[in-house]
């Protein structure tokens, strides 16, 4: 071999006496690394290619097959970890800007693990949510500031435009180009079964779908791909997107090569021409810009839907956010930066940003401190991992939040991080047919509906053990929850108490 | 024709006049009121008065005349229509236009056109009569930008930074551009015939608009811009 | 030890009430009376008392009730208040030493009105400035607590059971029209006066049974608008959402009620009328941070009524009885057996239903 060479990361162990020479890892394999062998009659593997994406393994008939680290190391070094020595490598091989995908895989703490739950015990009861009325439903959008009446004395009934969720949980933005027609349509079927909503990302909404256009959040980012009246009309409510947790401050690009038939046409530009999302919106380079997009696009709904602001979590995110939530926007999201992608660059998505947990909760707190939280409702995202995550998340202060990542396994994505090659074996990840057709949306979807269902019932149970009935006396209610081994600033920001206080 | 004077009225009032109106409507004493006929269609608009910025976004096929200067982001992300200024526009004018046409007898400001997209029979066109401002085309993907640098003053056509990252679509910039400086993922040449030819009913329009006889604008020679590729980034990244 | 505020305090209680719709004086002693039946309702760490048409000599002031740790603190807090208000009458509040009640800091009361010059120089209205004028003693001064601070009514308590509570402050030589009282059964002790019930704004006074689930929840969002839970109890929360919500939002009592103890969204989905089922459904979505969950029963005295509530699961015990002009509520019917032998319509409300009693226009 050369200097360029780099041992692969996975070796593909297959046992021989299981091994019925079938092909169907074969078949499977849209990275090719298995091959069979007709001179001698035996599947052979290229482990160079595998991403370890486990679909040979979990399709193998036999089970003769498993992934495992290869054990080939460099030595030792604490200090350089064979990751970043062999990211350099890559780098001296090709000059090119490390491109990664899904969240940020770094050990840096995840606050949600050292965060407690409370429940009742003998001073107020606990509900048994299986056998009492337990609610989980919410509105999300402005909630004006002052009681009206009518002329004759009655309560003046009219609200700001709402967004009603059966349980505080939505699919979070993925565009049709990163994810697949299918993938997509699984989202759209099971937002709409579960009463909830899920996103189009930025890549416009496929004509098949405006269908489910009261369970869908269309996004309006700076590339403004498939923007059009009839595209902000076709939604529940208008996503404009500043940023995103997995690479705050960085446009998107999707490739020309995967600009192909009705990626084309739903985002309408040409076939084979690169989607390039440039960093800011450029009409928006300032607080008071933002003002002007959020009512264009109100002016262009007729005050019909809300808007929702998208930013990543960055280190001034309770001002950003205070900023916005007097620019007339109905929601705001807060992308953390454990947050997936279909692609970033690698150093951006493991150092920019700050955790969902500390910016939410320094977020609601400055919102109240400025007494305007009701100005707006409050969605957190960024690896929401689950049920328990989401219950902190709404104790921390959060209105609702969203997910992406979770559903996306539900899908049967194995976290193999290489959503960019547009490889996916699982028929999300990608655009080529004979991979997209792999997943099933009516199967998608009822194993989406599945987990959100398990979800909504663990989060009864939560709220049941802390003898909550309905989920927005849990909004906020951070007596709830106590840190776990966490230093005195950490406490002070997501404004709990040490557990044993 | 309906007439509304806009003096002392907010946008969305004005909004929802035009929205209720017929097709025709002249809007008067118009000053600073934002996102005029956003995202609506089938109107024909007249404007006196300085329109407030985001005039016509979303645009879905109406007309609007404006018989004085706009201000920034005319045209955010329209989608089919004509706007046609008989003065000077703000910055980032038809950001991310899809469709239509922006006809301008003035200056543009900063990142005339960023942006700006072609899909299919989707062509926008925006045409600037005197100068653009730096940034002109910016992340251009698709349609046809043109300025013709009447009534310059000895200024430059455009200013700095042309073409950033621009990936389709077509610039005409009227008269030879040997002193601008265009990045490397573009090719700047003098429009041949048959280029002339595709732009030659724009500019016809163009000129029956504001009265300029075409045959003064075609007198001098255009130079036009096009990327070197629809994918210019494709050998930046390495797989991690 | 942190005392309460410092620290969160969960209690149980019992609550008792008594109103007469013509306006008819009521002395203390009958209220007093009514909570010795519940005695095991307390344990003996804190207990009150609210009347109201106690002062009418000084009814259009207000009767600021204060502890005070010390002398040099009442003089403090005096000064600071002459800078605002007109003080028409400063005095001790009479006691009677007995050895259940001990360990009592200086208590104080004064007939108050804000200076007219104060009122417009702040542009404030005259309700608000009070309350402010509470907050800010409240949360800013050491030492000082202002414990009842509404017009022509008080409101007394202590640590120890009710009963002696409403002995040690002479309660017999009140009479009111409207009356309720209070025995707290706290999980700890934190032995300080302020942490007692009812809790009190203004003319709005709360007496309440229970823990709520939703405390936090509730406590930071009414904190948006000026209120300071300085006690970390269910009760000044409470008392705070009553203000907020009668006062500042300008809602009716039933209102109120439907957004802190709201309908089931099943419920209100149920209903037929469709102006009712648009009004919840607009109540809940507007106030949805002001839904009080857990266990709560409770009476909010307020000029010239009562109203008494549970939660929309009836997690706390309440029985309601009548007798002529008069209107009893309390945890237990024995206590209104107490008050009124022959009390008749005795029955519980469902949750969430609020039983609002208003004495007549004019004679209170």
């Amino acid at each position: 071999m050369s200097i360029e060479f780099i041992y692969p990361e996975f070796e593909v162990i297959r046992n021989e006496n299981r091994c019925i020479s079938c092909r169907v890892c074969e078949q499977q394999c849209a990275n090719e690394v298995h091959s069979y062998d007709e001179k001698h009659k035996i599947m052979r593997c290229d482990d160079s290619k595998c991403v370890n994406c486990q679909r040979c393994v979990s399709f193998c008939p036999a089970r003769a097959l498993k992934i495992v680290k290869s054990d080939c190391t460099l030595r030792e070094n604490a200090n350089w970890s064979a990751q970043t020595v062999k990211e350099i490598y890559k780098q001296a091989n090709s000059g090119g800007v490390l491109l990664s995908s899904m969240g940020n895989p770094k050990p840096l703490p995840v606050y949600w693990d050292k965060i407690l739950i409370n429940a009742s015990q003998v001073t107020n009861p606990s509900i048994d949510p299986l056998r009492e009325p337990m609610e989980t439903r919410v509105f999300l959008g402005k909630k004006p500031s002052k009681v009206q009446r009518t002329k004759d004395g009655a309560l003046d009934c009219k609200l700001p435009p709402q967004l009603e969720l059966s349980m505080p949980v939505m699919f979070s933005a993925m565009s049709y180009g990163s994810i697949s027609y299918n993938a997509h349509k699984s989202l759209a079927l099971a937002a709409t079964e579960l009463g909830i909503l899920y996103n189009t990302g930025e890549g416009g909404l496929h004509e098949d779908f405006y269908c489910y256009g009261e369970n869908t959040v269309v996004q309006v980012a700076s590339g403004r791909f498939g923007v059009h009246a009839d595209y902000l009309k076709a939604g529940a409510a208008i996503e404009i997107k500043i940023g995103q947790g997995a690479k705050p401050g960085i446009g998107g690009h999707l490739p020309g090569t995967k600009i192909v038939g009705d990626i084309s046409r739903t985002r309408m530009i040409p076939e084979g021409s690169d989607a390039i999302s440039p960093a800011p919106h450029h009409d928006i380079y300032s607080i008071e810009d933002l003002r002007q997009l959020v009512f264009s696009l109100k002016e262009a709904t007729e005050y019909k839907k809300p808007v929702i602001v998208k930013v990543a979590a960055v280190h001034n995110i309770a001002a950003i956010a205070s900023g916005i939530a007097r620019s007339g926007a109905d929601i705001i999201v807060i992308d953390g930066f454990r947050g997936g992608t279909g692609a970033a660059p690698t150093r951006i998505r493991d150092h920019v940003g700050i955790p969902i947990e500390l910016a939410l909760a320094a977020v609601d707190q400055r919102l109240r401190d400025e007494g305007i939280r009701g100005n707006v409702s409050l969605v957190a995202g960024g690896s929401i991992r689950s049920a328990a995550d989401a219950v902190k998340a709404i104790a921390l202060g959060a209105d609702a939040c969203y997910i992406a990542t979770a559903a996306l396994l539900a899908l049967g994505c194995h976290l193999c991080h290489t959503c960019q090659s547009g490889k996916c074996n699982w028929g999300i990840a990608t655009q080529r047919p004979e991979l997209v057709k792999r997943l099933n949306p009516e199967a998608g979807s009822k194993r989406l509906i599945n987990l959100m269902t398990a979800w909504k019932h663990e989060i009864k149970e939560f709220m049941g053990g802390m003898g909550i009935n309905s989920i927005e006396a849990l909004r906020g209610n951070r007596l709830m929850l106590r840190g776990i081994g966490l230093t005195e600033k950490e406490l002070e920001i997501l404004g709990i108490s040490h557990a044993g206080e | 024709m309906q007439t509304i004077d806009a003096a002392d009225l907010d946008y969305r009032t004005v909004n929802e006049a035009l929205r209720e109106a017929g097709s025709d409507f002249i809007i008067e004493g118009c000053c600073g009121q934002r996102f005029i006929a956003a995202g609506m269609s089938g109107k024909n608009l007249t404007i006196n008065g300085i329109p407030g910025n985001a005039l016509g976004a979303y645009l879905n096929n109406a007309n609007i005349t404006v018989n004085a200067n706009a201000q920034d982001a005319v045209g955010d992300t329209m989608n089919e229509g004509k706007i046609l200024i008989h003065g000077n526009i703000g910055d980032a004018a038809g950001y991310a236009m899809r469709g239509g046409k922006i006809y301008v007898k003035g200056n543009a400001g900063y990142r005339a056109g960023i942006h700006m997209k072609a899909y299919k029979e989707k062509i926008p066109v925006m045409i600037i009569g005197g100068c653009a401002g730096s940034f002109l085309g910016e992340y251009q993907a698709g349609g046809v930008i043109i300025v013709l640098g009447l009534h310059k003053d000895g200024r430059p056509i455009v200013g700095n930074f042309p073409c950033t990252g621009m990936h389709g679509g077509k610039m005409f910039l009227r008269g030879g551009c040997e002193d601008i400086r265009f990045p490397k993922q573009v090719t700047a040449r003098c429009a041949a015939a048959d280029e002339l030819e595709e732009i030659r009913e724009y500019l016809s329009e163009y000129c029956s608009d504001f009265g300029y006889p075409i045959d003064e604008l075609l007198s001098e020679p255009f130079t036009v811009i096009t990327p070197d590729s629809k994918t210019p980034y494709k050998q930046m990244y390495v797989a991690n | 030890m942190k005392i309460e505020g410092q620290v969160r305090i969960p209690s149980g209680c019992a609550i008792s009430a008594a109103i007469s719709k013509d306006g008819n004086k009521m002395s203390g002693e009958m209220i007093i009376n009514s909570m010795k039946p519940m005695h095991d309702r307390s344990n003996g760490l804190g207990g009150g008392f609210a009347g109201y048409g106690i002062y009418p000599e000084y009814k259009d002031f207000y009767a600021f009730h204060m502890f005070f740790d010390s002398r040099d603190t009442r003089k403090k807090c005096e000064a600071f208040l002459k800078e605002r208000f007109e003080i028409v009458q400063s005095e001790i509040i009479p006691t009677r030493k007995i050895p259940a009640i001990t360990d009592e800091p200086i208590i104080w009361r004064y007939f108050a009105a804000p200076l007219k010059s104060v009122l417009v120089s702040l542009q404030s209205e005259e309700k608000e400035f009070v309350a402010k004028t509470v907050m800010k003693i409240n949360a800013e001064m050491p030492g000082a607590y202002v414990f009842s601070s509404g017009r022509n009514m008080g409101a007394f308590k202590a640590v120890g059971f009710p009963e002696d509570v409403g002995v040690f402050y002479k309660l017999e030589e009140y009479e009111g029209y409207s009356w309720t009282a209070h025995g707290r059964y706290p999980t700890n002790t934190p032995g300080w006066w302020g942490g007692a019930h009812p809790f009190t704004l203004l003319d709005y006074s709360v007496v309440h049974n229970g823990e709520i689930s939703s405390y936090d929840a509730n406590r930071r969002f009414i904190e948006m608008f000026g209120y300071k839970c300085t006690l970390q109890t269910d009760t000044e929360v409470i008392t705070y959402i009553m203000d907020y919500l009668l006062r500042v939002q300008g809602l009716t009592l039933g209102e109120a009620a439907s957004v802190i103890a709201a309908p089931f969204w099943s419920t209100i989905g149920a209903k037929t009328d469709l102006e009712n089922r648009k009004k919840h459904t607009y109540l809940r979505t507007m106030f949805s941070s002001l839904l009080i969950t857990g266990p709560f029963s409770i009476v909010l005295g307020f000029d010239g009524g009562l109203m008494a509530l549970n939660d929309r699961l009836k997690l706390r015990s309440m029985v309601v009885g009548e007798k002529d002009d008069k209107v009893f509520i309390a945890s237990e019917e024995a206590a209104i057996r107490t008050m009124e032998p022959n009390a008749e319509n005795i029955w519980s409300p469902a949750g969430g239903e609020p039983v609002i009693v208003q004495v007549k226009e004019g004679v209170f």
